[in-house]
């Protein structure tokens, strides 16, 4: 029963092999990187094209690859390393950004469709001099930390809210991060955090209401 | 410098949750910084982003390292061809098992890269490296591997099975080694005669997915000044991985320098999956002298990580008429999968367990660890007791069934009390354990009006008709569950506990803490530095911490088991105590102090007060000098040493093998759950409205971080009760991703009511227990329970998914 395992047909979902069917299962493979790449010609395509954005109010200006998502442009080119890659299938909501006032799954948006748009990173929530934005102080103080992964994409999914809706009941915030998963903190004292921050920003930094 | 604030531990965001301190503590005992909801010490890095993790780490001139793993179950593998792979542009180099320099199996059997068989999908066959991330990935996907399938063993029945194909052939069979543990006491032939009522019932748990949000990610590269290595990533347990890679490299343990970047989750998971990482990445760094790094995309880490052991449970359990339990005996099979380095340990903890919390004077358990041609069970928290709560709370509640009573009353009658003695035949020593598992029964019964509400949906669930789900609505189909459990603390006899941290007070009087015990998330770091700061009376903004490596820190095990706060924290305080030990000789010197500074000489009275940054004479407390002060003169003009090591070792704990007999840990927490729920008619679909969880945690070290574990741990809990399955059929794992893999999201957050019960308990710092894992392995149960009371249906499976709960049954 000796086979060569391309042509191994019962484990095709699950074959690093077989080039074929890549291209169907492609976020099974590396993240989405392999279907960066056409498995017949097996080059790496090198073509570039101009693409030009602004992030955290920096206007850049890069050559990136067609393939290439936001995700990778702010981790790999810009050296934003506070967005952060969960899933790649925009399940988990760690790479989440706010593009042209909208927040998005960074790894489902590629980087062309990013052209002269405005984005905002965890890395721009601060003010420049390192001050903490109300929500990041509300979520120290409300013990909504844990290991930290997911709480780049929470700060901006509650940052998107609060811009929408200054006073958000429980169920608005937690439609609000209902798009990002945490598997350590169970969410209660994500949502009181969001919650402290509205009042925060609310009353100019005072969470009394 | 990290800001820091304290919180009055009784403010609460939201007056939705309750979140009482009860406390059957000494109230005249205060506390300076333990005890106080102090914010996090990395919080201000996590809420900016800056804090790096694994994959946030770069080398220079590094390259980008892809695993090539087994679509396998079981194969011989005939040949490995490398050749289109290399003649991808940016191709750098590949590892097979022949590339290994030192020794191919690892802890637990596991090798750095298969050999001459792969023993499950997922099995690594090679690694490769390229110049980019995506010429590696297309790279690894060219290597053409020619196998031989081999018949495989994909269950814990096809294992045992007579002439089964064996999982490794220098075994007799396909038990793990050391695997099989008892706890025999009395004689439940002896105790079933005496029974009025016998059931015998079989519970089943399937593999469970760690699900943290961060893949595994590991950079490893030549240390410049030496022949070792350097690994950095999202390391758990960093001296496993140290001396497993050695030994794989063949290099003595300090030729290899391990340091833990932020973990974004482990949960007990990120421990063998890394060490294989960080094992195939070093040789290929020793290989090309260039740094390696290896970030995992989530379906690898799927198909890689560990997961939580299935067990199959069959019980049999006796109770006389008036409900009253006389024997239990249960045989339980922990699937460990391809290979282990769990087993042995899990189910020692198990055996302790595996009879609940509940006064039995004749059990018998045998639980016994299966290889299987699938994927490998690793540490995931809990350790066993999400597995066997589960089942040994659905048995409780069957048999008061059967004995007609309501799940409240029953446990009442059975429950461990103050005093008791355990299977194991360790007596609840009341200065040790406060064993207050009747007061936590009451409280959440209470709290949530259990009774009523039980035998009101009881009494609903046997009415005619309540069968035909169709004409019913959630309402009518509400339920209402309850589950107790204890929890030995530490790592008791599954093996040495000890705790280490270094502690340096500075000439300015700032603390640095070196602590054996890994940050992950929990809190540990924080937790450390209230107790830090208890003993020396040093603000919390004062204290640092030095990274995790093993050329800085001490090697005192895995940071496993909610061992952190009970060795590690006391290593802390035992450090922290000889500082202050020199500091007060320093002290009675220059306030003029005649009375002996040490209180156990002084008729229990300090004759100095740390407190604030300063020290002064407790009589007389204007005569003070500041810690800054007081460390400069101490390291200018004394030459007093301000470092100092704290090691704690608990007791020995050790049970006797055969019988299982002996003193299994150094203390035990108590709890119990209500679950509150709802069932959709339509879909079947599971609501959990409300969870109502009270906790005897010896002393909650910082409030609001315990709320924090304890309410992660229960969406854990509940995840794993109605939603999280990992499908592998015929071996292959189909839930690769968040898509498919179901963690509970924040709209299956039901209403969390948590109580702490806190007691002095002289075997932990300030009584702590450690709190990591207590949290998840009500949950499940509870639900289940509060399933049968809403409809009259016991499921014995988990989780209980639109499918169990609507049909009974998995459809697949």
């Amino acid at each position: 029963m000796c086979s060569n395992h391309d042509n191994h047909d019962n484990h095709d979902n699950h074959d690093n092999h077989d080039n074929r069917r890549r291209h169907n299962h492609d976020h099974r493979q590396i993240g989405a990187a392999a279907e960066h790449y056409s498995a017949e010609q097996n080059t790496v395509p090198g073509q570039l094209f101009p693409l030009t954005l602004t992030v955290n109010g920096h206007l850049q200006q890069l050559s990136v690859r067609a393939d290439e998502r936001l995700l990778d442009v702010l981790r790999e080119r810009l050296g934003l390393l506070g967005t952060k890659e969960g899933c790649g299938i925009g399940e988990c909501g760690a790479c989440t950004v706010i593009m042209d006032g909208k927040k998005v799954n960074s790894c489902m948006v590629l980087a062309a469709q990013a052209h002269n748009s405005s984005i905002l990173t965890i890395e721009g929530v601060e003010e420049p001099d390192g001050t903490l934005h109300p929500l990041q102080e509300a979520f120290i103080e409300a013990g909504a930390v844990q290991c930290g992964f997911c709480i780049p994409g929470m700060v901006l999914s509650g940052y998107d809210l609060l811009a929408r809706r200054p006073d958000p009941t429980e169920e608005e915030i937690k439609q609000a991060i209902s798009g990002n998963l945490c598997r350590c903190t169970g969410y209660r004292q994500i949502i009181d955090a969001v919650k402290l921050a509205g009042r925060k920003m609310r009353n100019g930094g005072n969470d009394e209401d | 410098m990290n800001p820091t604030k304290q919180v009055n531990q009784n403010t609460n965001q939201n007056p939705d949750q309750g979140k009482l301190l009860q406390t059957d503590a000494s109230p005249e005992i205060s506390f300076k910084a333990v005890n106080k909801s102090f914010a996090r010490l990395d919080g201000y890095e996590k809420v900016t982003g800056r804090v790096a993790f694994g994959a946030d780490i770069s080398k220079y001139r590094q390259i980008y390292a892809v695993n090539v793993l087994s679509p396998l179950a079981h194969a011989k593998i005939m040949q490995i061809d490398l050749s289109q792979a290399m003649k991808v542009p940016g191709f750098t180099a590949a590892a097979t098992a022949a590339d290994v320099p030192g020794s191919n199996s690892m802890f637990g059997r596991f090798p750095v890269l298969a050999a001459e068989e792969v023993k499950f999908i997922g099995d690594g066959v090679a690694v490769i490296a390229a110049e980019t991330r995506e010429a590696a990935v297309l790279a690894a996907s060219l290597v053409k591997v020619t196998y031989r399938e081999l018949p495989a063993v994909l269950t814990v029945k096809e294992a045992l099975a007579p002439e089964a194909p064996r999982v490794h052939p220098d075994l007799e069979d396909n038990h793990i080694e050391h695997s099989h543990h008892k706890m025999y006491s009395g004689n439940v032939e002896t105790g079933f005669s005496q029974a009025d009522i016998i059931l015998e019932r079989d519970y089943t748990t399937g593999f469970a997915y760690t699900g943290y949000i961060e893949p595994e990610a590991v950079a490893v590269y030549p240390d410049p000044g030496r022949n070792g290595i350097v690994i950095e990533g999202t390391i758990q347990n960093p001296y496993s991985v140290r001396e497993n890679v050695a030994a794989a490299l063949g290099v003595p343990m300090n030729h290899v320098r391990v340091i833990q970047t932020a973990i974004g989750g482990s949960f007990g998971g990120k421990d063998e999956s890394v060490i294989v990482m960080a094992a195939r990445c070093a040789v290929l760094a020793a290989k090309t002298r260039r740094p390696v790094k290896m970030v995992l995309s989530r379906e690898e880490s799927s198909r890689i990580g560990g997961k939580r052991h299935p067990y199959f449970s069959h019980y049999r359990i006796g109770a006389t008429r008036d409900g009253t339990i006389t024997a239990i005996e249960d045989t339980v099979y922990a699937q460990g999968g391809a290979y282990n380095k769990q087993a042995m340990f899990l189910n020692w903890r198990g055996s302790v367990h595996a009879a609940g919390p509940y006064r039995i004077p004749h059990v018998k358990t045998d639980i016994y660890g299966v290889y299987t041609h699938t994927l490998y069970g690793t540490a995931y928290r809990g350790f066993s007791a999400p597995q066997l709560v589960f089942a040994v709370e659905s048995l409780i509640d069957e048999l008061a069934e059967a004995c007609r009573l309501d799940p409240l009353e029953f446990r009442l009658r059975n429950c461990l009390k103050p005093g008791d003695t355990i299977p194991s035949g360790q007596t609840l020593d009341p200065e040790k354990m406060p064993a207050n598992l009747r007061e936590i029964l009451l409280a959440v019964t209470d709290k949530t009006g259990f009774k009523k509400k039980w035998q009101e949906n009881r009494i609903r669930a046997i009415q005619p008709g309540h069968q035909n789900l169709k004409q019913l609505t959630p309402q009518q189909l509400s339920g209402i569950g309850l589950s107790a459990t204890y929890r030995g603390a530490g790592l008791g006899g599954e093996g040495l506990d000890t705790g280490a941290a270094v502690l340096t007070l500075d000439r300015d009087g700032y603390l640095n803490i070196q602590s054996s015990s890994t940050e992950m998330g929990q809190g540990i770091r924080t937790a450390h530095a209230q107790i830090a700061a208890e003993v020396l009376g040093i603000s919390m903004d004062r204290v640092s911490f030095s990274p995790t490596d093993t050329s800085i820190t001490l090697d005192a095990g895995p940071t496993v088991a909610s061992r952190g706060i009970l060795s590690g924290g006391n290593a802390v305080k035992i450090a922290a105590e000889k500082i202050r030990a020199r500091l007060a000789s320093a002290a009675v010197e220059i306030l003029g102090c005649t009375r002996n500074p040490h209180p156990s000489r002084n008729g229990g009275k300090e004759a100095l007060e740390f407190s604030n940054d300063t020290v002064y004479l407790s009589a007389c407390p204007e005569n003070s000098i500041s810690l800054t002060e007081l460390a400069m003169e101490c390291h200018r003009n004394r030459g007093i040493p301000l470092t100092a090591q704290g090691w704690f070792t608990p007791e020995p704990e050790k049970l006797d093998h055969a019988t299982g007999q002996g003193n299994a840990y150094p203390t035990y927490l108590f709890g119990a759950a209500v679950a509150e729920i709802t069932l959709d008619p339509g879909t079947g679909k599971i609501s959990v409205k409300k969870i109502t969880a009270a906790y005897e945690l010896g002393r909650a070290v910082n409030p609001d971080i315990v709320i924090g574990q304890l309410t992660g741990s229960i969406m854990q809990g509940l995840g794993y009760g109605i939603m999280e399955e990992i499908d592998v059929r015929s071996g292959a794992l189909q839930t690769l991703n968040f898509d498919e893999y179901m963690l509970p999201g924040v709209m299956d957050l039901p209403e969390v009511d948590i109580l702490l019960y806190e007691t002095d308990s002289n075997v932990g710092p300030y009584g702590a227990k450690g709190i990591g894992e207590i949290g998840i392995e009500l949950i499940a149960p509870a639900i289940a329970n509060a399933f049968f009371n809403a409809t009259g249906r016991r499921i014995r499976e988990l989780p209980l998914n639109f499918e169990r709960a609507l049909l009974g049954k998995a459809l697949r």
